[in-house]
């Protein structure tokens, strides 16, 4: 039986019918069209469902849509400006070629930003363990590390 | 993967909650962070029709000191408790393994109270609880019950939990003067599951000799357990190297071990002395 939810979601708020056992990230891609939240595993390790959840990283594989209900939700769309400026995060993995493919992407942006907000000087210890729920198949995370060091100086220096 | 369907249902009271449970009776699961549940429900393992969303009720979720310890609600997640300062001062070895619990996505949703109902045999919060003494406070229609720690993890998968009961708080006694705390775990590489885990609460005295001890081990047999036959070889000792050796050798007594792809049994075995070694010494440690 459809339930209705109302969530805020990029500061925008949508109110949608869906079944009980809709998972969050089927939600965001399948009935808001924001394909930016990649499902990679779909068992709660890939971590490239992540998105921000009132203000903390989760799976969106990992929680119903119905859960969701009445919360605020950020994905990755939601990062850069209306001016299509990117958010720091952003620009540090475009400017430190943090990534090769791109799939597991979306995620680590949504985790680094939870961990930032936590921890504005992490050290390279903090920022793995912050990411270790974020997997890489492509290389490896040595230019997604400077790519987190590249957004906390940035967001630090607050410009 | 998709669920099979089910009827979910958001209360907002305990009370509502229970009388839920009270009408859906066996066809009911309670759902709390979900990290255990909802991958068993994706693989169909588990196909409850109903489901119980206990993440509305804003009054399961709190930490509060009590009597110099803690009365923790069974929805705070491990987040929460990981940066607790209350945790932290009151029960460190509750910090220091929820901090290390998964990964931060899951610690952000993940709960003190499901970790503990779901009573996962790699889980860590089990072998905590059990060294903490803590005790677990569930809540059914018009009643409470206190359950000790040592008397809730039955068997694999299977607690002291009533069908119509809700696990609704942790309370952790005060630790005596000269407590020191930790917690040792070799975690599985890509979950961090315990593979073994071991959780030390020793009190020192003066002299330096054990006053008291109590060791909670996790991931080696199908449920969390305390070690007694360690502890009773600490107490009194001067808890010099050899003597933590010599009592941390019988943390596996007793135990069916665990065999699967991550450890074999005989594995596991090596591994909970060797850690529950590295437990005691470093809440000695700690309590200096």
């Amino acid at each position: 039986m459809a339930q209705e939810i109302t969530l805020t979601v990029n500061g925008a708020t949508h109110t949608n019918q869906v079944e009980p056992r809709l998972l969050l990230a089927d939600y965001l891609r399948s009935v808001l069209d924001l394909t930016g939240t990649h499902v990679g595993c779909d068992t709660s390790n890939c971590g490239a469902c992540t998105v921000s959840l009132n203000g903390d990283a989760v799976k969106s594989c990992t929680v119903f849509a119905v859960q969701a209900d009445g919360a605020d939700v950020t994905t990755v769309e939601g990062l850069a400006s209306d001016d299509g400026t990117l958010h720091p995060i952003q620009e540090g993995f475009w400017e430190k070629h943090g990534l090769q493919c791109g799939f597991c992407t979306p995620g680590m942006i949504m985790s680094s930003l939870d961990l930032l907000s936590k921890n504005p000087n992490p050290t390279e210890a903090e920022i793995r363990e912050g990411l270790s729920g974020n997997l890489c198949r492509c290389t490896g995370y040595h230019n997604i590390v400077l790519a987190v060091q590249f957004a906390a100086e940035k967001m630090n220096s607050g410009s | 993967m998709v669920t099979s369907s089910f009827d979910y249902y958001a209360p907002t009271s305990v009370a509502d909650a229970l009388a839920l449970l009270d009408q859906h009776g066996d066809d009911a699961k309670l759902l709390a962070g979900g990290h255990s549940l909802i991958p068993l429900m994706k693989t169909r393992l588990a196909e409850p029709a109903v489901l119980i969303d206990l993440g509305k009720i804003s009054t399961l979720s709190y930490i509060n000191e009590q009597d110099g310890g803690l009365a923790i609600g069974a929805m705070t997640t491990y987040s929460e408790i990981a940066g607790s300062e209350l945790v932290q001062s009151n029960a460190p070895v509750l910090a220091e393994a929820s901090g290390q619990v998964a990964d931060n996505q899951i610690r952000n949703r993940g709960t003190i109270g499901g970790s503990l109902s779901h009573s996962d045999p790699a889980g860590d919060l089990p072998a905590v609880a059990l060294a903490l003494g803590a005790q677990l406070t569930t809540s059914s229609s018009g009643a409470h019950r206190t359950i000790s720690a040592d008397d809730f993890f039955v068997d694999l998968l299977t607690t002291a939990l009533e069908p119509n009961e809700i696990l609704s708080e942790i309370v952790i006694p005060a630790l005596p003067a000269g407590t020191g705390t930790a917690y040792a775990k070799f975690a599985n590489k890509a979950s961090h599951y315990a593979v073994v885990g071991v959780a030390a609460v020793v009190t020192v005295g003066s002299d330096g000799t054990c006053q008291s001890a109590r060791i909670g081990i996790t991931g080696a047999g199908p449920k969390a357990t305390r070690a007694t036959g360690t502890e009773s070889a600490l107490v009194g000792s001067n808890l010099d190297d050899s003597a933590v050796r010599a009592a941390a050798s019988h943390a596996g007594d007793g135990i069916d071990f665990n065999e699967d792809v991550h450890a074999s049994g005989e594995y596991r075995a090596h591994l909970i002395s060797v850690y529950a070694a590295r437990a005691i010494r470093a809440a000695v440690e700690n309590a200096s």
